[in-house]
């Protein structure tokens, strides 16, 4: 290990104790607010310590950076005024809505580092958790969009359900598995990651549909837990403990909340995602 | 199997127990803020975006670049600063200040 992957490895190491402690404040009211200044505190380190990595050790052009700089700051911008302008009523969907394009983000770094290894040296060490990471991020993109809608009231918040509406689905989720497969074992054909790009959006449309508005906040939740776990599997991508930490995290306890805000409303995460199913008007 | 990738499983896994055991019971006041802060930690696949930026050199890496910096971003900033935003009304004399915590998060993403 060199000496500048020592100073990194404990700076996401230290992050990653912020990120827990933060989590862990959060549970209380009176100390809610400084757990997430501690949490952000832990980012702003990390981040920092990924700038210096990647300049003194990556091969970057100007225009890659040049890239990159415009899209943080257009995106920075964005998340921040939206953020400070929201009315405290809309707050969900925008959470849902940054949610979103955390999936996103994870589903284009998968994308971006199998495009840039050319596909003939991908192992499955690397093209598994790539499958994952595009398959997953997708899901959270296109589902936390309709979510958003449907909160926001663009999308009406009854379960929208068509006539074979479970056939549908059945058959995009077949396509996902099998292009998911395809991917693994042939890396270098970039249709068949299209194909799984493609099929796990629809999926995400598809799945997030039928549920009514009134049980969207719980879907967040658990969409939210999805896109820890495809930030975790970005991070397997590019070989970031951070991000395999903060993801896993976010993961775990994504789902603990999921079940919790489910239970306050007396209602089950399994009735929620397959109420609007064949079951007309079931509210069980 | 590689020693970093068995390294790199045992920390994703450990790290989902410790996600499972760090928040216990949640009064359903802070369900919102808590899904928003877990939200904006998620947003570290900042990271991500500029480790792809270091090695960009075809015209849909940069582009995938570009679009991958300006979704994490969005997440990160405005993950946070919701968040704060949130939680703010939990402190109910200051909360008309408004603006001089969240200042300081601001240039966290760029």
């Amino acid at each position: 290990m060199s000496a500048l992957a020592w100073v990194i490895g404990f700076v996401y190491l230290a992050a990653a104790v912020a990120f827990v402690v933060g989590l862990h404040l959060m549970r209380t009211p009176s100390s809610a607010r400084r757990g997430n200044l501690i949490s952000a505190a832990g980012m702003v380190v990390a981040i920092v310590a990924t700038v210096v990595v990647a300049v003194l050790e990556g091969t970057g052009t100007w225009l890659g950076w040049g890239a990159l700089g415009l899209g943080l700051i257009a995106g920075g911008v964005f998340g921040a005024v939206r953020a400070r302008t929201v009315k405290m009523t809309d707050v969900p969907q925008l959470v849902s809505l940054f949610n979103a394009v955390g999936g996103g983000a994870a589903a284009a770094i998968a994308i971006a580092d199998l495009l840039r290894r050319g596909g003939g040296t991908v192992t499955p060490t690397s093209s598994v958790p790539i499958v994952l990471d595009v398959l997953i991020g997708s899901i959270t993109l296109s589902g936390s969009l309709i979510a958003a809608g449907k909160l926001q009231g663009t999308i009406p918040g009854r379960p929208l359900l068509f006539p074979g509406a479970r056939f549908v689905n059945g058959l995009v989720v077949l396509v996902a598995l099998a292009a998911s497969v395809l991917v693994v074992l042939w890396p270098s054909t970039i249709a068949f990651v299209i194909v799984l790009l493609v099929a796990a959006l629809a999926f995400g449309v598809l799945m997030v549909l039928p549920i009514g508005g009134a049980d969207a906040p719980v879907v967040v939740s658990l969409l939210n837990a999805f896109t820890g776990l495809a930030v975790a599997m970005a991070g397997f991508v590019i070989g970031n403990q951070a991000m395999i930490i903060a993801g896993a995290l976010v993961g775990a306890a994504g789902t603990i909340l999921t079940l919790q805000m489910a239970a306050a409303m007396n209602r089950s995460v399994l009735s929620i995602l397959i109420g609007g199913f064949g079951t007309g008007g079931s509210t069980g | 199997m590689t020693p970093t990738l068995f390294t790199d499983i045992a920390i994703f896994v450990l790290s989902l127990l410790v996600g499972f055991e760090v928040i216990s019971k949640i009064p359903s006041t802070l369900h919102t803020p808590m899904m928003s802060g877990a939200n904006a930690i998620h947003g570290v696949v900042v990271a991500g975006a500029i480790a792809i930026a270091a090695f960009a050199d075809s015209p849909i890496g940069y582009l995938l670049t570009g679009i991958a910096g300006a979704l994490a971003a969005a997440n990160v900033v405005g993950g946070y600063v919701v968040t704060d935003r949130m939680l703010q009304m939990f402190r109910k004399p200051v909360s008309t200040t408004a603006p001089a915590p969240s200042d300081t998060e601001q240039g966290e993403g760029r």
